[in-house]
């Protein structure tokens, strides 16, 4: 990973340590391999920054009162039943809401203090630097190598392609299963090197934080497993948010974790989705604040 | 044995009388509609195939019977079959983009539109020769009857089955490769153009053969724009004057036929040859749509 090679653009990321940052390491359950704590301590950096976020499709909103922020080099996972808007806060992050007609995001989402939403950001720039893998695999129906070279293609970054798709697809460990058969089509691997393909095209363009949106959720065990290793690895060069509703998951790869829960209106049935709780994740799965977090994180409640 | 073991035998009498009876009054409907095509192409072949040689594909139309030709014909079809192809492809492909990919379909412009050209895909070929006898051939254009005109003519005709055909290859792109394409910081033409066109392409390319295919039978529209009947030369530019295959058959079968001028052999060779054309036409669209259609 030392030479992964920075755009100019995202020079800041090079100052960042490998390993978790601000987590202390405490509790088998969370230590992770080979990390060490000998590196001095940096202070907590903050990518995204969300105030008061409320996302709505229709006049009442899906999910509100989301503020948290996402850390530099961290894994934050978002957990909470499903409708709870995990999805569609995931998406407010690189702007793939603005495809859903009638979608609106009130509040403040600062990227790098910057707001997401002011009116000379443009969507197709903040795509570029912030990568989406979605929950069911979507390769492109051509070969694996175009799959990897259509992102640095589109944005004009021709030069070393091969170099890129190599490096992307080591990168998401998949590189040794399909280096010889790069021309062959994506729709011809299974569903697990398919998201890691996905993953490897996302990286490809070489991002500056990762979204994952229940990327495990149709996957086998060992394949999970890879993923996992996967992001623990990547978090090293970026920041990944990631959806999931499987609980040890998120307590084995997560630093941060947002526990989301569902309101019913008690007039019209409508759902609001809204963050209950957002802290480290070993505080949410050890010695959760709100009692509604240990029930489900606990399997009290589905 | 529970309370059901006779059920499972022969259903009631009754219910098989019907059952057979449906099946009996399908296949007659069926053979009527073959037979009759069979009986069709049985007397086109008779007439026609002895007819169908390379003297008639090369000889330009004459009074003399024996003489008489469909080159001209042959060649006026080539024609306007290439102009209408090069009108409706990039027409049609632009509309169908619009329509499925930018068009916001809360907006009551772009909804008259969509039904606008369902309606259009139904209206009588003759409506669009008066049009374009009205805008082509005469009024604004006024281009006369020449390649051109009789082209685009057809081509209207037809571009609303582009469109419709276009729109649904599109919409069978999943939206799931335009997110994974857009969440790459691809901007939207680029998605449409590297992802969503190239995925449609074998659905399109289906689509305008059919709308061709359709194309190269029309006869109304081509008369009413004042198509020549007898020309004893090829097209040899967007402004020449120019007769088409339906033409020459039309003239052909409208003479009347005596033992030295026999007429009639004549237009069953050239249907003949216009249904070899459409037979193979039909054919490249299957071959394509089997070969190369997107399984998702
Ligand atoms: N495109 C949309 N248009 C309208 N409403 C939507 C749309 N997408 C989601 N919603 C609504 O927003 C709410 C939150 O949905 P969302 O998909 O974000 O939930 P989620 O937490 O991701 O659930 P899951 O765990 O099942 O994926 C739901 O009530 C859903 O009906
Ligand atoms: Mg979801």
């Amino acid at each position: 990973m030392a030479e992964h090679v920075t755009e100019p653009e995202d020079k800041q990321r090079e100052a960042a340590p490998a390993g978790g940052v601000g987590i202390p390491d405490q509790g088998a359950r969370f230590s992770r391999d080979g990390e060490t704590e000998a590196e001095p301590r940096r202070p907590r950096e903050a990518i995204f920054q969300l105030e008061k976020v409320v996302v709505s499709y229709g006049p009442k909103p899906a999910v509100r009162d989301v503020t948290f922020d996402v850390g530099r080099n961290e894994i934050t996972a978002l957990i909470g039943p499903s409708g709870c808007g995990k999805s569609t806060l995931i998406r407010c992050l690189n702007r793939m809401n603005d495809l859903i007609p009638g979608a609106r995001v009130e509040g403040r989402v600062l990227y790098h203090g910057e707001d997401l939403y002011a009116p000379n950001v443009d969507a197709v720039e903040v795509r570029k630097r912030i990568g989406m893998v979605f929950q069911k695999p979507n390769p492109f129906p051509k070969s694996i190598y175009d799959n990897i070279a259509f992102g640095p293609r589109v944005l004009g970054r021709k030069q070393n392609l091969d170099e890129t798709v190599e490096r992307a697809l080591t990168q998401a460990a998949l590189w040794d299963e399909v280096k010889d058969r790069l021309k062959t089509n994506a729709f011809g691997m299974s569903g697990g090197q398919q998201q890691r393909l996905c993953i490897a095209r996302c990286l490809a363009v070489n991002p500056d934080v990762i979204l994952m949106d229940e990327p495990c959720s149709a996957l086998d065990p060992i394949s999970t497993g890879k993923i996992e290793d996967l992001m623990m690895e990547l978090k090293r060069e970026y920041s990944i948010v990631i959806v999931t509703h499987n609980m040890q998951q998120a307590a084995r790869v997560s630093d941060k974790t947002a526990f989301f829960t569902v309101e019913l209106a008690s007039d019209d049935d409508h759902r609001t989705g809204r963050v209950v709780e957002f802290d480290d994740t070993e505080k949410i799965f050890t010695n959760p604040a709100d009692s509604r977090t240990e029930a489900y994180v606990t399997g009290k409640v589905g | 044995m529970s309370a059901h073991g006779g059920a499972i035998g022969k259903a009631p009498a009754s219910q098989r009388a019907k059952d057979t009876g449906f099946r009996l009054t399908m296949l007659a409907c069926l053979g009527l509609s073959v037979g009759l095509l069979a009986l069709l192409l049985y007397d086109v072949v008779k007439d026609g195939a002895s007819h169908l040689t390379m003297d008639f594909l090369t000889s330009f139309g004459s009074i003399s019977a024996d003489k008489a030709g469909a080159e001209a014909a042959i060649w006026g079809t080539i024609w306007i079959m290439v102009v209408c192809a090069a009108f409706i492809v990039p027409v049609g492909v632009a509309t169908a983009i619009y329509l499925e990919e930018y068009a916001d379909h809360s907006r009551w412009w772009n909804r008259l539109i969509e039904v606008n050209i369902q309606n259009l895909a139904s209206v009588p070929s003759i409506v669009y020769g008066i049009l374009g006898l009205a805008f082509l051939v005469r009024g604004p254009l006024s281009l006369g009857p020449v390649v051109l005109a009789g082209g685009l003519c057809l081509g209207l005709l037809v571009l609303p089955v582009v469109i419709i055909a276009s729109r649904e290859a599109i919409r069978a792109v999943p939206p799931s490769i335009r997110e994974g394409s857009l969440a790459l910081g691809a901007t939207q033409w680029q998605t449409i153009r590297r992802q969503v066109l190239p995925a449609s392409i074998p659905g399109i390319a289906t689509g305008v053969i059919l709308a061709l295919s359709r194309a190269i039978g029309e006869t109304a529209p081509l008369i009413v724009i004042g198509a020549a009947t007898v020309i004893a030369f090829n097209p040899e530019g967007l402004d020449s004057r120019f007769t088409a295959l339906p033409i020459q058959i039309f003239d052909w079968i409208s003479r009347a036929s005596n033992d030295v001028n026999n007429y009639k052999p004549l237009a069953a060779a050239a249907i003949l040859f216009l249904m070899i054309l459409l037979l193979l036409m039909n054919s490249v669209a299957i071959w394509l749509r089997n070969r190369y259609e997107q399984k998702w």
